[in-house]
């Protein structure tokens, strides 16, 4: 039997020794209400909802400090009730110090060590400011945090994450909110070939399921996505069509996939049949 | 009958003049003594949008807001129905198919026509899409003149704040005992009486320049927020707004303070010139699926979760409301609560 069928990656999402039968990490940001977000989230069967708190949060620790753990906990509840595991995000962060503080907010705020951690070198990229990223997971691995790295293709800086002590690498398909999909497949796919024990996630890009689906063949352990549902014309739909894409190239990529040829190569054995009953399909 | 309501926001006095119309006794209640800006309604952007707003909204939103707009025609000062026009800079094109695809009720407006409609826009856009049904006026002015009109047919108005601490319902106790109906249009300020009420913070701008003309509401697509300039009169625009997940309601932040001039700079860089008047800040009342609700608890009638639709929406939530207490009729598309 192919190692494939019997690899850790057959089974559940496995994510700092927690394991996950969803491999659909979504994105809470920009639906039309709370109520289409919580019927995506239901659609997409994800078992973990990331939130950003950097804006909702305002200053906690300043004077304005509202409604008991800030500002924003009505619609950290709203998304809870989804009874999805919720992956705080340091999302808008420029900075390494900036980004460590966001991440201990969010430990304070939602009492778990998961932290995505995004630190933006670039605005018209949102491109991950790929050494501050490392500086950052050091301080927070160092720390106790698990963190969910929002990376680039790199292969080095994905050793250096690894070696800082992440476990999860997250790099690009392409720029946040883009929709272009994988805009190189060679370079994920050289980091799969690279770590084939570390989980990797595709995190920003995606703006189809095939494109999702894409990711998942080349052996990528889960998709985390946000525009793509939460802007199309029906977000709920499109959560669906995102699950199944998802699911359909996590099955494709264990069940090995043909190697492409040039030639065509009939399916029917033509050997000892007449030639007139040859097959072409 | 005499009806007592609570809040003197969009919603409180578009339901005060809904009342007096039928020949009720009206009091209107309200924490502060005037229109100021404690109230959403203060800081709202006046447009009358529903087919823009249609892209990320229910068609409920439209319906009512069709009702609402005949409404405010008929008695704003300076109602304008000069259309929107939504136009979007070269990088985020994308964003003004999307919102193509997701609205009706548009044109699309290129070269020689961008230059009839806002010609200091037509060097920098040339492409847009417009829709011409839609409407926008100056809630400031607007709302004065209401409670000007309502003051003359007799509505009293009163200051005082609402005990709204749990477990304490106002329309039983003894300062409502000889009411017939409270109508309670607090907005946030009804929160804990409406546990599923959240705010969502939106952040404004006044600016004043006289180097640019506009002559209807502009939308700049921006991948995150619904960036819109508002032309008012004597040379004032008004920016507005974000849209942040938080109760919060007292402090503007730096960067969308920044996100808004910078959306202002990006329509016309002689904005960069304009001087500020004022930042406004405010948390806007919403139910999880951002559509206004009628709730009857008692002689209570929650009118509520505006939303960022107060001017659209306000008005025909108010006829709803009256149609409701004085003939019986339930109003299904918004009432979800009915208990005597």
């Amino acid at each position: 039997m192919p190692a494939s069928l019997t690899s850790p990656s057959s089974k559940g999402l496995r994510l700092y020794g927690s394991e996950f039968a969803s491999r659909f990490l979504i994105g809470s940001a920009q639906y039309p209400s709370p109520a289409i977000l919580l019927d995506a989230i239901a659609a997409s069967e994800a078992s973990i909802v990331t939130v950003s708190l950097r804006r909702e949060a305002g200053n906690s620790k300043g004077a304005h400090k509202e409604a008991g753990e800030g500002a924003g906990q009505q619609f950290w509840s709203l998304i809870q009730q989804s009874g999805a595991r919720l992956l705080p995000n340091t999302a808008g962060c420029k900075s390494v110090k900036e980004a460590v503080n966001t991440a201990h907010m969010a430990r304070e705020l939602f009492s778990t060590p998961w932290i995505k951690l995004e630190v933006i070198g670039e605005d018209d990229t949102l491109q991950p400011d790929v050494f501050g990223l490392v500086e950052a997971a050091r301080i927070l691995c160092a720390e106790g945090f698990q963190v969910f790295p929002y990376t680039t293709d790199d292969l080095v800086v994905a050793e250096k994450l690894l070696a800082a002590g992440c476990e999860v690498l997250m790099p690009w398909g392409a720029p946040i909110g883009s929709g272009r999909g994988l805009n190189n497949p060679f370079a994920l796919r050289a980091l799969r070939a690279h770590f084939p024990d570390a989980t990797l996630i595709v995190d920003a890009g995606i703006g189809l399921p095939s494109q999702a689906a894409q990711a998942m063949e080349l052996g990528y352990d889960a998709i985390l996505l946000n525009t793509a549902v939460a802007k199309a014309s029906d977000p709920v739909a499109m959560a669906t069509a995102f699950a199944q894409a998802i699911d359909a190239g996590h099955r494709a990529f264990n069940a090995g996939a043909i190697e492409p040829r040039d030639m065509a190569c009939p399916s029917t054995p033509v050997l000892g049949s007449p030639f007139w009953h040859a097959d072409h399909d | 009958m005499r009806i007592e309501i609570l809040g003197s926001g969009v919603s409180g006095l578009c339901c005060a003049h809904a009342f007096v119309e039928r020949g009720c006794e009206v009091t209107v209640i309200s924490a502060s003594d005037a229109l100021d800006s404690t109230c959403c309604s203060w800081w709202a952007g006046g447009m009358l949008a529903p087919g823009c707003e249609g892209e990320n909204t229910e068609p409920l939103i439209a319906s009512l807001g069709a009702e609402s707009m005949a409404f405010w025609q008929s008695i704003a000062p300076d109602y304008a129905t000069a259309g929107t026009l939504v136009v979007a800079t070269s990088r985020d094109q994308p964003l003004l198919n999307n919102f193509a695809r997701n609205t009706q009720g548009w044109q699309t407006i290129e070269g020689e026509q961008m230059a009839g409609l806002e010609p200091d826009l037509a060097e920098r856009f040339n492409k847009g899409l417009l829709f011409s049904d839609e409407a926008h006026l100056d809630p400031r002015q607007t709302l004065n003149q209401l409670i000007d009109d309502l003051k003359n047919s007799g509505v009293k108005f009163e200051q005082g704040q609402i005990d709204d601490s749990p477990g304490n319902d106002y329309s039983s106790s003894e300062l409502a005992s000889d009411v017939d109906w409270v109508i309670d249009c607090r907005g946030l300020g009804a929160r804990h009486h409406l546990t599923d009420l959240r705010g969502v913070k939106g952040e404004m701008l006044h600016i004043h320049s006289r180097d640019i003309h506009l002559s209807r509401p502009v939308r700049l697509l921006h991948p995150r927020i619904p960036l819109y300039i508002v032309p008012r009169a004597n040379g004032v625009f008004m920016i507005g707004a974000t849209m942040i997940e938080s109760t919060e309601r007292k402090h503007a932040s730096v960067r969308s303070v920044l996100e808004l001039l910078s959306a202002a700079y990006a329509l016309h860089p002689a904005f960069g010139e304009a001087e500020i008047l004022e930042i406004g800040v405010e948390a806007r009342p919403a139910f999880t699926d951002n559509l206004p609700r009628l709730r009857r608890r008692g002689k209570t009638l929650s009118v509520n979760g505006m939303y960022r639709h107060g001017f659209l929406a306000a008005p025909a939530m108010a006829r709803r409301c009256v149609a409701f207490a004085l003939d019986g009729i339930i109003p299904t598309e918004v009432m979800d609560e009915n208990t005597a």
